[in-house]
């Protein structure tokens, strides 16, 4: 939006002030029909019967399990695909090969798999009936409606998250600035740590806290691996769901009010992190203006960014 | 590059540069990530294929062609379809309205766009249903006027349009930021009514971001599963959605029929993903012409 402060409306490039509020208008009711609203019946029905039957609903002990399993899934599942990602966006982002754009279509795949075909395919794996099905269970190793299970197909679903907010700002990075730092002495993983790691920091950020949101907020594939066995293999959204279908809605809404409150908190640091990139993005603007302030034009400075 | 001034080098292959491999831990990242991705990914999806293979293809074709299959199949596409396309004029307008009129809370709603990708689907599902049922907020006023929303396929639309909202939004914003205003003013210098130069002028050059945009929402909406089965009814030949027929499979133990149905919708993902980068692709290298 930098292009935009020497913008001066005219008859010519915007649309009459009806037109403008009307379209305005219309975003605001859509937006607040179908985004609003449904954000806040979780909250108003959560806390329908009062705040005492809301901690009521929370305190429960299936409730309480269910927030350990899903706090437990999320912790192995996000440090994993966090490690995946740093090192998926190293290897392509940094150099060239053959496949890169197969390799980030592959990397990209989970997103557009059904959650249920997701969750199906560690079925097909490691169910009773499934290719390591017999040999589980001659070991006495549960994998699905178990805690392994749940993991696999969380994993699967929040596969792309860092990887693909990383790529794209490594690859415009380039890796000068690394090889500065090895023709200075420095080692590889040296490298990595002071050099890389801090300029990616903030779209680092970013990727873990969606693929936190994502991971504690499953519900297709955990539902599919977890075989509903109360305070053993219930998730949050899972529990929500049993807790709706006994038509208990106030304590599924309350349960759900937690999901919704980590939901706000991830939009949140995420516009905190955008707007901060923003506000980078715009000082650099300004500083390689004022340095040839000569002839390039906002746009011209804005492309060279 | 800087270094086309030097005669000789212009002239060497790309690949000299491409073997010229300056950073550490290509071999170890690349095969890590081949490593995980087979593993979490490629494996556990091939055995769809396997599993599906087992069934011989006239089984099947059989399983995937039964009427019920099928009529899952019309309600999920007939739906994203609907949905995906109110996806489009909606979050088309509201790119639209974020980036060229600016007004106070402007960055609240720009953040809350995002809501859809960021609450879990289940809870979206009862708070929709909630809301559409015959005795809520939105639910009773239309029952007033004899249209129900809840437990048929139009609550169906209704979560898929709010799933897909972001997907047109996002793609579209950033194309629309770096539009240089510039060409719309010439047009309008040139005598072009302001309709006129949106129309020929600014959705041209919007279009490539539109479809990918549609394409996205289209292809969340065909598998999506939680927000849905709230909200649908769940009625076999009329709300029934491919996912959960896939479920219902699943629990009559039906492996292979699950595994026929996932596979078809794989295919199905597989081509959606291929027109966009086909799409993609297109859109460089008229870019670059």
């Amino acid at each position: 939006m930098a292009g935009s402060n020497r913008f001066i409306p005219s008859r010519a490039n915007t649309e009459p002030r009806g037109v403008r509020w009307l379209l305005l208008g219309l975003v605001l009711g859509f937006l607040a029909l179908f985004l609003l609203m449904p954000l806040a019946i979780v909250f108003i029905e959560a806390l329908r019967k009062g705040w005492h039957a809301y901690l009521a609903a929370l305190v429960d002990p299936d409730a309480w399990s269910a927030i350990r399993l899903t706090l437990l899934v999320a912790a192995i599942a996000v440090p994993l695909n966090l490690v995946f990602g740093v090192v998926a966006a190293w290897a392509i982002a940094k150099f060239e090969f053959r496949g890169k754009q197969v390799l980030i279509s592959l990397i990209d795949l989970p997103f557009s798999v059904s959650p249920v075909v997701a969750g199906l395919v560690f079925v097909l794996v490691f169910g009773a009936h499934g290719w390591f099905g017999s040999w589980l269970q001659a070991h006495d190793i549960k994998v699905i409606f178990a805690l392994p299970g749940l993991v696999l197909a969380t994993i699967f679903v929040t596969f792309p998250f860092v990887a693909r907010e990383l790529i794209p700002l490594m690859q415009a990075q380039g890796a000068d600035e690394e090889e500065a730092a090895l023709t200075l002495g420095a080692s590889g993983l040296k490298t990595f740590w002071h050099v890389t790691l801090p300029n990616v920091r903030w779209a680092l950020l970013t990727g873990v806290i969606l693929c936190n949101a994502r991971a504690m907020g499953e519900f297709g594939a955990v539902s599919v691996v977890s075989g509903h066995i109360r305070g053993q293999t219930n998730t949050m959204p899972l529990h929500v769901e049993i807790l709706y279908n006994e038509y208990q809605f106030s304590a599924a809404f309350a349960v759900a009010s937690l999901l919704a409150l980590l939901a706000l908190v991830t939009l949140a640091v995420k516009a905190l992190v955008e707007w901060r990139e923003e506000r980078a993005h715009a000082a650099a603007v300004r500083a390689a203006e004022s340095q040839d302030s000569a002839a390039v034009p906002s746009h011209g400075a804005l492309a060279a960014a | 590059m800087s270094a086309v001034a030097l005669p000789g080098v212009v002239d060497a292959p790309p690949a000299a540069r491409r073997s010229k491999r300056v950073l550490p831990g290509f071999g170890l990242t690349m095969g890590l990530t081949l490593a995980y991705l087979s593993l979490v990914v490629l494996i556990p999806l091939s055995s769809l294929v396997f599993r599906s293979a087992g069934l011989g293809w006239s089984d099947l074709w059989a399983v995937v062609t039964e009427p019920r299959v099928v009529a899952s199949y019309r309600v999920t596409f007939l739906v994203s379809l609907a949905a995906a396309l109110v996806n489009l004029f909606a979050g088309g307008l509201t790119a639209w309205v974020l980036v060229r009129y600016p007004f106070p809370g402007r960055r609240l709603v720009d953040a809350i766009v995002d809501l859809p990708f960021a609450l879990p689907t289940a809870v979206a599902g009862i708070a929709l249903t909630a809301l559409y049922a015959p005795n809520g907020w939105i639910g009773a006023w239309l029952a007033q006027i004899g249209i129900k929303v809840a437990f048929t396929p139009l609550g169906i639309f209704v979560a898929l349009v709010f799933i897909g909202l972001p997907f047109v939004v996002r793609t579209v914003q950033p194309v629309l930021q770096d539009l240089d205003r510039e060409y719309e003013e010439a047009a309008a210098s040139l005598g072009a009514s302001r309709l006129q130069t949106i129309v020929k002028v600014v959705l041209p050059t919007l279009a490539p971001a539109l479809f990918a945009g549609f394409v996205l929402a289209f292809a969340r909406a065909i598998g999506e599963y939680g927000s849905v089965v709230f909200i649908a009814g769940n009625m076999p030949f009329v709300s029934e959605i491919t996912p959960l027929l896939i479920i219902t499979k699943l629990e009559q133990y039906d492996y292979a029929g699950a595994a026929a149905v996932g596979l078809s919708m794989l295919v199905i993902s597989f081509s959606l993903i291929l027109a966009i980068n086909l799409l993609q692709r297109w859109q460089a290298r008229r870019g670059s012409r």
